[in-house]
């Protein structure tokens, strides 16, 4: 066994459903904790972002469109097949943060049981924010929420894979695609799990998975007039201002969060409001 | 085979002996009357008559509003309980009732909308929002924010001219439920019902500082947005300067709602109760001059039907009478400003040029006053800025589809996505309609309806965040995770 040459992995990016390199064919170099030398990220590009969009915009309709119930059983499967490769992220995350195992053991636990809480809610979230309003007239008057359409959202640095879960679960299961970049230090674990979705029955183009730095893609995101909404939970405070103002230009939605909750779902979803008479 | 019916009325004009007009107003800052520096004119828009000289408020009385608001959030507002907060609100809720009267003539002298709407919608809807929000102010831990749910503070409130007193119902009482107090500033135009409110907030003995209302422009709102001593803007009127404030306040930690513009689309399907929806379609346009954010100033027909529809229309349209708001039977009255019909003449002027076929209904137009008569333009595309642009005026662009996607398709194709109809007899497809719009606001075989416990609002750049229901007051409350 000593002998043996590892075979290592290339990481790219994840968009559509498929791995493609940067097109800028820039990368930049992951190190462990010890400062040694594991990969090569690609460094995602304005045109990379773009991309992403154009997939996240092409899958909305039909991620939209698919019921509660078929949006559960794909988050689940995510679940599902995270678990079946838990010694694998195990591994990359104490190899690239340097934690002990137990440690990195537990982030996975709180992923897989992070997905299946976020699985649960898809056919929830509309009975516990949608409202039948008594107007006073002779009209039958709801309210549900809907899917907002394209976000983006960006990862926190750290936890790299329960972070990175956080920004894309709420997101899809209000039945949005979503655009996320991954943590900048810790990348591996994201794009391993992007194999993970590629695996899982979701749709291409429903989660689209950028590797980067922070400072440079999100006021893209931010200033991208196809994007509806922006999760910067994993940007730096000191961009806020920034990317808050570049953002007005179509008046997409930001916000910004520090746990799970189901406001976190309905952030990114619309209210819509229904009339109609009542009468013979 | 046109049958021309014609009715002729004799005049049934309101007396506006009711009302009182001081003849300079200042502003309402800690629970008084204060006098202004600077002055403007406010005219009734009908008639160009001076009515009041109105304050411009500066630095200093911006300063002081906020100076009073505060005191009063911290010594008062926030520290009493939600069942007497609530109480003030049911009290201002019946006074605004008993002087229903008052409130309708002052709207209609200051803003040129139709007495009927006035008393019929503007002024009963005022109260009822009062009423509704009085109810949740000691039920904040039931409204889906979790049990602790915090008001922000002092809310900066920027309403606009098409419904004075309803846009400043809607604003202040879910504020004040929620246990905000608010520094509100009424359009230029028109200020005069909501210094009349102020008196309303005396009369209910609500503690001094928790309403204040200063008048002027918009270098007025500009300072409000700009203050360090709000937590909270609120603001209903263009998406130009929605974005505006959207981009004045990113840099901060201040909460923002806005009710912006729209250019919703009214869908026929041919399978439409034709006579119903073409009532929808004179309403969903020519309701208040066309001066509503959600007016259906799109007309998407299906073509089958189109060219019965529009011989329709044009009859029904020869029967509004435009003319003296202050008549009980007018329909439709004067557009709110010189400025605004000069809009609606250039947005007009730009179909005529681009191509569109105009039709306007035959009428006369008073000669003093602003005045626009109902108009459509048919032949538009979805390109001509009549199809994309907001005009704010009684003038509805006319397009057509064949199948039903190609109606949703041209209806979303649009920034906005404040409102939308969708007129036909079939459950299903119009439940259909219903899924794909992109819009917050929904009317189908009805349009223009608005309750207190329906939450309004839009999608896209028409606006963020909702105005009505449990939704729209968890604007004025911070919740559990949101940072």
């Amino acid at each position: 066994m000593s002998n043996r040459i590892d075979v290592k992995k290339t990481y790219k990016l994840f968009i559509n459903g498929a791995f493609p390199r940067t097109e800028s064919g820039r990368t930049y170099e992951v190190k462990n904790a010890k400062g040694v030398f594991i990969a090569h990220p690609c460094l995602a590009s304005r045109k990379d972002l773009k991309d992403a969009v154009v997939a996240a915009r092409a899958a909305q309709a039909g991620w939209n469109k698919a019921s509660a119930y078929n949006k559960g059983q794909i988050l689940y499967r995510i679940a599902e097949i995270l678990e079946g490769r838990r010694a694998q992220f195990v591994d990359e995350i104490v190899s690239v943060t340097g934690v002990t195992k137990a440690k990195a053991d537990k982030e996975l636990t709180d992923s897989v049981d992070r997905l299946v809480w976020y699985a649960g809610w898809t056919d929830k979230i509309s009975s516990l924010s949608g409202a039948l309003n008594p107007v006073a007239g002779p009209y039958y008057n709801f309210t549900i929420p809907e899917s907002m359409g394209v976000i983006a959202a960006i990862a926190p640095e750290a936890p790299s894979l329960l972070g990175l879960i956080d920004a894309i679960a709420p997101i899809i299961v209000g039945g949005n695609t979503v655009i996320v970049l991954a943590s900048t230090k810790a990348p591996l674990s994201a794009m391993s799990f992007a194999e993970v979705i590629a695996t899982s029955d979701v749709p291409a183009g429903v989660i689209n998975i950028l590797t980067g730095k922070k400072d440079e893609i999100a006021p893209w995101m931010a200033s991208h007039m196809d994007i509806d909404g922006f999760d910067i939970s994993g940007l730096g405070a000191k961009k806020h201002a920034e990317v808050k103002t570049v953002a007005t230009e179509n008046l997409k939605r930001i916000y910004s969060f520090k746990s799970a909750d189901p406001a976190r779902i309905l952030a990114f979803m619309e209210n819509k409001t229904v009339w109609h008479p009542i009468g013979l | 085979m046109e049958e021309k019916l014609s009715f002729e009325y004799a005049p049934a004009p309101e007396s506006r002996a009711i009302v009182s007009i001081k003849p300079k107003y200042g502003h309402f800052i800690g629970g008084k009357f204060v006098l202004g520096t600077k002055h403007f004119p406010t005219i009734n828009p009908a008639t160009e008559e001076v009515l009041s000289q109105i304050a411009l408020a500066g630095k200093a009385d911006v300063d002081a509003a906020v100076k009073a608001a505060r005191k009063a959030y911290t010594t008062t507002w926030s520290k009493m309980s939600g069942k007497e907060r609530g109480k003030y609100l049911f009290r201002i809720a019946r006074i605004m009732q008993e002087r229903s009267r008052e409130f309708a003539v002052l709207e209609t002298l200051d803003n040129g909308k139709p007495i009927r709407e006035s008393r019929d919608v503007d002024v009963p809807l005022a109260a009822a929002h009062f009423f509704y929000h009085a109810g949740w102010a000691d039920k904040l831990e039931y409204a889906g924010l979790g049990t602790t749910p915090k008001s922000h503070g002092v809310a900066g409130q920027i309403i606009p001219w098409n419904f004075p007193l309803l846009m400043l119902a809607w604003k202040v009482a879910p504020a004040l439920a929620a246990g905000n107090t608010v520094v509100l500033k009424p359009a230029e135009t028109t200020s005069l019902t909501a210094l009349l409110f102020a008196e309303v907030c005396q009369q209910a003995e609500l503690p001094a500082g928790v309403v204040n209302i200063v008048t002027g422009d918009g270098s007025t709102g500009a300072l409000i947005v700009n203050h360090p001593g709000i937590d909270k803007i609120a603001f209903t009127g263009s998406t130009e300067v929605g974005k505006l404030i959207a981009r004045a306040v990113a840099p901060t930690n201040k909460s923002v709602t806005l009710e912006l513009g729209g250019k919703a689309a009214n869908i026929i399907f041919e399978d439409a109760a034709i006579d119903e929806a073409v009532e929808g379609i004179v309403n969903g346009i020519f309701f208040n001059q066309g001066h509503v954010c959600c007016a259906g100033s799109r007309l998407i027909l299906q073509e089958s039907v189109a060219d019965e529809v529009l011989q329709k229309l044009k009859n029904r349209m020869a029967a509004i009478r435009v003319g003296d708001p202050m008549d009980k039977n007018t329909d439709l009255g004067a557009i709110n400003s010189k400025e605004q019909l000069l809009k609606i003449r250039e947005l007009s002027a730009a179909g005529d040029l681009e191509g569109a076929q105009r039709w306007s209904a035959p009428c006369d137009l008073p000669g003093k006053g602003f005045w626009f008569a109902p108009t459509i333009f048919t032949g538009v595309t979805q390109a001509h800025r009549i199809a994309r642009e907001e005009i704010f005026g009684p003038v509805l662009s006319v397009l057509t589809f064949r199948t039903p996607q190609e109606a949703i398709d041209k209806a979303n194709n649009t920034p906005f996505g404040l409102s939308a109809g969708i007129w036909s007899e079939k459950g299903s497809k119009v439940l259909w309609a219903t899924q794909q719009l992109r819009a917050g606001v929904i009317w189908a075989n009805t349009f223009n309806k608005f309750d207190p416990t329906s939450p309004f609002g839009g999608y896209k750049e028409s606006g963020w965040g909702r105005e009505g229901g449990r939704h729209g007051l968890s604007a004025y409350l911070k919740g559990v995770s949101h940072e």
